[in-house]
């Protein structure tokens, strides 16, 4: 058994990620005009909830475009998928826990030094 | 008899997803990454954990942004250049982006023509990706030399909020060096592929292993999330 997986493991391993050429060059196009659409946000002087909004829009398509596609993750298995993409989702809770912090580090630094300014 | 044993393994694992599949695979003896080369799985365990070191610089930004009393200096001014006579907002890092991403796409490309073993384009795509790589580097030099010139330090800045000085420095030095890591890196399979190394199966210097092409996707896996790193540098760093 132990025989076969190896072999089966080897088999695996003579092909690599093969894809058409098409979808690179398309995908390349794409993160362009992402691009060109990202620094328009600054050029434009968008602000506010707008600017946000757009920025992380931008950011997530472009990320996504990066990950799945110029690093294969659309073509892997669950196994590699789950592992790699869902730790950095944690990410998250240390944002919202920093959040706080700062704010509550902003109000006291206004409570203390805020008169002099 | 193995010859059958594979073809029903085979079929299990072209199976669409589900979570069976991804069950068996965690479970399974020896290997829980199938058809991933052990050098990819382990770049990409790497990758994971340097996601957390820059979502620590990201974050830590976020901190000191956030709770500072000061006026945040405005990046779009901070990085303008004065070009046929106005500022233009922002353009170097504009460039900057538009760089790495074409070097991202070269990179692709390499990664396809090795997996074809068409060594000579594989080769010379690295190298173009490793040049663009470069200019990206003396870009950031550039750039590093204009904010010092102009009175930015990790302690202070004459525009607001001192933070902004460490900040810049520390996200995009270690990004810069992440850069600089991955040309030098580039260069070296760049060298290896086009002697024809893992055509004709050449032991490493280092490792005394086998090369496959496989480490032409590895060393594309890691400059792509210097790619990737950036896209949150640019939107975060520069744009928010």
């Amino acid at each position: 058994m132990a025989h076969v997986e190896s072999q089966h493991a080897q088999g695996q391993q003579a092909h690599g990620q093969q894809h058409p050429l098409g979808i690179y060059l398309w995908i390349w196009g794409l993160l362009f005009v992402l691009s060109t659409f990202s620094y328009l946000v600054d050029y434009f002087h968008l602000h506010g909830l707008l600017r946000w909004s757009l920025i992380l829009l931008f950011m997530i398509l472009k990320a996504g475009l990066i990950v799945a596609v110029f690093m294969h993750m659309a073509w892997e298995r669950l196994a590699l998928i789950y592992a790699i993409l869902v730790p950095p989702v944690l990410i998250l809770v240390f944002v919202a826990l920093m959040t706080l912090e700062s704010d509550y580090t902003f109000l006291t630094r206004e409570t203390f030094f805020g008169f002099g300014h | 008899m193995s010859h059958s044993a594979a073809v029903v393994e085979d079929k299990a694992t072209h199976a669409p997803r589900s979570w069976n599949t991804l069950v068996r695979d965690w479970s399974s003896d020896q290997r829980a990454f199938k058809n991933v080369p052990w050098g990819k799985a382990m770049m990409w365990i790497f990758l994971l954990s340097d996601t957390f070191i820059f979502s620590c610089f990201l974050l830590s930004y976020m901190t000191v942004r956030m709770s500072t009393l000061d006026h945040w200096p405005n990046p779009s001014e901070v990085f303008a250049l004065h070009i046929g006579g106005r500022d233009i907002p922002l353009i170097l890092i504009a460039i900057m982006t538009f760089v790495l991403i074409s070097s991202s796409g070269t990179m692709a490309l390499a990664v396809k023509y090795g997996y074809q073993k068409d060594r000579h384009k594989t080769a010379i795509l690295m190298i173009l990706t490793a040049m663009l790589g470069a200019t990206f580097v003396s870009m950031q030099a550039f750039e590093w030399t204009k904010l010092i010139r102009e009175g930015v330090r990790p302690w202070g800045n004459p525009w607001g909020a001192p933070q902004f000085g460490s900040s810049f420095f520390m996200i995009t030095g270690f990004h810069g060096t992440h850069v600089t890591i991955g040309v030098i890196f580039l260069i070296i399979i760049a060298r290896k592929v086009w002697r024809g190394d893992f055509d004709i199966e050449r032991k490493g210097f280092f490792t005394s292993r086998k090369g496959r092409y496989e480490i032409v996707e590895t060393t594309g896996l890691y400059w792509h999330f210097v790619d990737l790193v950036w896209v949150f540098i640019f939107a975060f760093f520069y744009l928010w």
